[in-house]
């Protein structure tokens, strides 16, 4: 299956749904840490260009906030597509973005539970 | 009243507070919760990809307990929250998923997504009612402003969580003057914290806090109240100074139960 029919199906977003509208980038409050923003991700997607968001550091910039799901005015759920290519990306051996051994050195004494168990579900597999 | 009653991961932990008021609260207002037994952690975050299943599963199988008992569940946390209920509206709406989980599962009995979950402030606003909440109230908190912050898993998507307009909110702000404070409202109120990006990108949650701290402190906020771990740890240590409290601790309070 190619990565496009890969990542649509995993999303379950009919991305052709997309107007255009960036809306979802405006409202995107990773906007400014982001190589690509969440209306680059619907229309390349749509395109096929997926390589290049796979490969950039844009997928682990996503907080999942659903702002651009709420806010867009068709419906696309930009964040589904975003959280798919993540998953296309990291469920291939050896792809894993955050490893269990580099965590020690990130904790302080405050660090919540939910802060690692969420970013162990988002940036690997 | 006996809820089931889902508290987390954290709330075991480094969110003891949020928990603990919430128990005292809930005494003198007179429900109890009932904490699932051997529950397991949520995950933190709401699996969307449709053919994730695993990573549902515990949120099922806390659903399929409160079922069992018979009980709505309740929530505190805004991310397990978020997670459960998402789930559970994947095992209503979507067929594969629903199959699949119970697959795993292999209940005695199938769960279809018959339980109710609810957050413990929508059992505020919608059983205990937030008048009467403000009639058992023995400490207002009078005159205190206090910023709301939602943050994003507690309104969003809307069209799941169903707890209040998302761009408009006042479940909070009626909380805070059942309580006898007086709610600030601001822009930031509902924007995301940073979330899990304080692991291994602080710079970026720094820009979120300060930011939506200073929003709060241009329209003079004292404080902020919010029912995520979170939110709480991504917050607090802020430039403009404004402490951050979990909403339970203040309702205990102002209920004279909180030592």
């Amino acid at each position: 299956m190619d990565k496009r029919e890969e990542v649509l199906r995993i999303s379950g977003v009919n991305v052709r749904k997309c107007m255009r509208c960036g809306k979802c980038s405006g409202t995107c409050p990773s906007y400014d840490e982001m190589e690509f923003h969440p209306h680059q991700f619907v229309y390349m997607v749509e395109t096929g260009n997926i390589e290049p968001l796979m490969n950039s550091e844009s997928l682990y910039k996503c907080l999942s906030c659903f702002a651009c799901v709420e806010r867009c005015p068709r419906g696309v759920e930009p964040a589904k597509v975003v959280e798919a290519v993540r998953l296309a990306a990291i469920r291939q051996k050896g792809n894993n973005h955050l490893k269990a051994s580099a965590v020690p050195e990130l904790l302080d004494e405050d660090t919540p539970q939910q802060l690692l168990v969420s970013a162990f579900r988002k940036y690997s597999k | 009243m006996v809820y089931s009653y889902y508290p987390g991961c954290t709330l075991k932990n480094k969110a003891q507070d949020l928990d603990r008021y919430a128990r005292l609260s809930a005494k003198a207002l007179g429900f109890e919760l009932e904490e699932i037994e051997n529950w397991q952690c949520c995950g933190g975050v709401y699996p969307m990809a449709r053919d994730e299943i695993a990573t549902k599963l515990s949120s099922v199988r806390a659903l399929a307990d409160a079922k069992a008992h018979g009980r709505d569940l309740i929530t505190l946390c805004s991310a397990c929250h978020n997670v459960l209920k998402q789930v559970n509206n994947d095992i209503l709406t979507d067929e594969d998923i629903r199959t699949r989980a119970n697959n795993y599962l292999k209940l005695d009995d199938p769960y279809m997504g018959e339980t109710k979950v609810i957050h413990f402030l929508e059992v505020l606003r919608d059983v205990v009612g937030f008048e009467a909440l403000k009639e058992k109230v023995t400490n207002p908190l009078t005159g205190k402003k206090i910023g709301a912050y939602y943050g994003c898993l507690l309104l969003r998507p809307s069209g799941v969580m169903d707890m209040d307009n998302p761009e408009n909110p006042k479940i909070m702000e009626d909380f805070i003057r059942a309580i006898g404070a007086e709610p600030v409202i601001y822009p930031q109120r509902n924007e995301c914290c940073g979330g899990y990006l304080s692991l291994e990108d602080k710079e970026a949650v720094a820009k979120r806090r300060e930011k939506i701290a200073q929003s709060a402190a241009e329209f003079e906020a004292e404080c902020m109240v919010t029912a995520c771990p979170l939110c709480m740890y991504n917050l607090k240590k802020n430039d403009s100074n404004i402490p951050v409290y979990y909403f339970t601790e203040l309702l205990a309070e102002a209920l004279g139960v909180k030592n």
